[in-house]
């Protein structure tokens, strides 16, 4: 794709989409891999002064490169705290202190619902994926919940085979009567960002494209989801990378093009 | 004076883990006793079951060479890089005469039941699992409601190793531990089980410990041995000493992708070597050295006061 001089990749549009929708936010999970880079150059550019928290432990990390993993030395020093595991999740999760938690799937369908633990049966599985994680309680306990995957027919599925974090379950109307009656704090998903696209949440809970990237169309979307999804009538066109936006991924997040490829 | 723990590797692995035990080796991403791990393997210890939050290369490694029976575990793979081929082909049922049993949680759902362990209580309430097939996959994940009349979360059972192996910075003879950095849930998971190894980068003296009382993590009133074992947590990491080997975390994805070759890396890597000292040696001074801080960050010091 090209920006003005510049070309980009469909991995650095996405990185770039969600960076941007967390403009305003303050305290952000972050995981591994795709959040992990959107989070840090959102930091860099719409939300200063968002605090980044690490599962591992971390509130308020200042890392000074882009680690593999998100269990990393540099998410330590420079932090403003470092506590257990059960303070992180018990105090600042389930207090209700996060308003992002980014999640990926391996499937989701129509309702935010995400799948990370099994393809096929959950007791002879076809293929066994990582499972929840902190997925569950984030999905739960999050103030609001973006989704950062790529597009694809196995990916963006009518019925997901195994529910490990729940999304808007049947619809908004079950949802919001199942949240006000759990006590959850979360309100669920909020922004999907696909390599094609930025989808929000419409009134009956469902994914509805909102925004298509350059160089994608409405039949790419179509081909690649597993159900009638919905088009917003008013539907944006993503603007393109800026070109800061590209040097700081290239120069400063991810020089060695690990999650960028 | 406190008597001293301190043991080698092996008298601590022969004497304090059993074949049948419950093994919890924790250390979120940092300070993973990978020195324990393979001498567990080494030792041919048989039908364990396996806890930690996050399998990683260590219990990849465990489970392809046999130890284990059963896994307990949130997420299960090689964090950034991709799967655990020895764990998978287990699970996917590729190897029908070495099954392997799973027992899934959530990150908060794992270290509230070392936290319930810890504390003796008979379940860890946590909002997390509603309208998931979590608890469906796994029974022991209950709903309950609320004694008070405010609704119903879910429960975890306490989970009581036999044995939690934790690496750390430093020890006193006795086995009062000191860590910083990611604490993860080792503290939980030592005052958990039954018998507790710590296996540090250095021993030091009580009065290193005693001078900094807020960073002691663990009281040598329930450790059962102290291994020292510089380096002993590679390829994870400790922080302010050694980074974490991002390249053998990448290297390990093609061999534990062939079941042939992870044997091949066991025998190579771990059984035809007598120990953590060899298993350094191999490696290198050169690729250790790579791995030093680039730099230094020391904390500031505190004032502790002195009250006569």
């Amino acid at each position: 794709m090209m920006s003005g001089e510049m070309t980009f990749s469909k991995s650095e549009m996405m990185i770039v989409a969600a960076a941007r929708a967390l403009a305003g936010r303050q305290v952000c999970f972050v995981g591994v891999g795709l959040p992990n880079i959107a989070v840090n150059l959102a930091k860099r550019t719409v939300a200063p002064e968002l605090e980044l928290v690490y599962e591992a432990g971390v509130f308020g990390a200042r890392p000074a490169r882009l680690p593999l993993s998100i269990g990393d030395p540099t998410i330590v020093t420079g932090a403003t705290a470092v506590v257990s595991m059960v303070e992180l999740f018990g105090y600042y999760l389930q207090r209700g202190l996060i308003d992002v938690g980014f999640l990926g799937a391996a499937q989701i369908d129509r309702f935010g619902n995400i799948n990370t633990t099994v393809i096929g049966d959950y007791a002879h599985p076809k293929t066994r994926l990582p499972g929840s994680g902190g997925a569950c309680e984030i999905a739960i306990n999050a103030r609001e919940v973006f989704v950062i995957m790529r597009q694809s027919r196995r990916s963006f599925v009518d019925a997901i085979d195994f529910r490990t974090s729940p999304g808007n379950l049947g619809g908004a109307e079950q949802a919001e009567r199942i949240r006000r009656e759990g006590g959850w704090l979360g309100r669920g998903p909020s922004v999907v960002v696909t390599d094609l696209g930025i989808y929000r949440f419409d009134e009956g809970g469902e994914m509805r494209l909102e925004s298509l990237h350059p160089g994608a169309t409405l039949d790419a979307v179509r081909e690649t989801i597993g159900w009638e999804v919905a088009i917003a009538a008013d539907l944006a066109a993503t603007p393109p990378p800026s070109g800061e936006e590209l040097r700081l991924i290239r120069e400063e997040l991810d020089p060695d093009g690990v999650y960028t490829k | 004076m406190t008597t001293s723990k301190v043991a080698s590797m092996r008298d601590a692995v022969r004497d304090l883990v059993r074949d049948g035990d419950t093994v919890a080796i924790e250390g979120f991403t940092h300070l993973i006793s990978f020195a324990a791990g393979h001498e567990i393997i080494r030792q041919r210890k048989r039908e364990l079951t396996l806890a930690r939050l996050t399998p990683d290369l260590v219990y990849d490694q465990m489970i392809a060479a046999g130890v284990a029976r059963k896994l307990i575990f949130s997420w299960l793979g090689n964090p950034g890089v991709g799967g655990l081929g020895a764990i998978r082909r287990r699970v996917e049922g590729e190897l029908p005469d070495q099954p392997l049993e799973l027992e899934e949680y959530s990150h908060f759902g794992m270290v509230g039941r070392y936290t319930a362990g810890a504390m003796n209580l008979p379940f860890f309430p946590l909002r997390s699992y509603f309208e998931t097939d979590l608890p469906v996959a796994n029974p022991l994940i209950r709903p309950i409601a609320s004694p008070y009349g405010d609704g119903t979360i879910y429960a975890v059972p306490p989970l009581r190793p036999d044995v939690t192996i934790v690496h750390a910075q430093r020890a006193s003879a006795g086995g009062d531990t000191q860590v910083w950095g990611l604490l993860g849930c080792q503290k939980e998971a030592a005052f958990a089980a039954e018998r507790v190894i710590v296996v540090v980068e250095e021993l030091v003296d009580e009065a290193v410990i005693r001078a900094d009382p807020n960073r002691t993590i663990i009281p040598g009133l329930i450790v059962d041995a102290v291994v020292v074992e510089p380096w002993g947590a590679h390829p994870s990491y400790v922080q302010g000493v050694y980074d974490r080997d991002n390249r053998f975390y990448l290297d390990w994805d093609p061999i534990t992708r062939d079941e042939a070759t992870t044997q091949a890396w066991l025998r190579e890597w771990v059984y035809e070597l007598d120990g953590r000292a060899a298993y350094l040696e191999k490696l290198g001074a050169e690729r250790l050295a790579s791995l030093r801080p680039s730099g230094s960050a020391p904390s500031g010091s505190v004032d502790y006061g002195a009250y006569r």
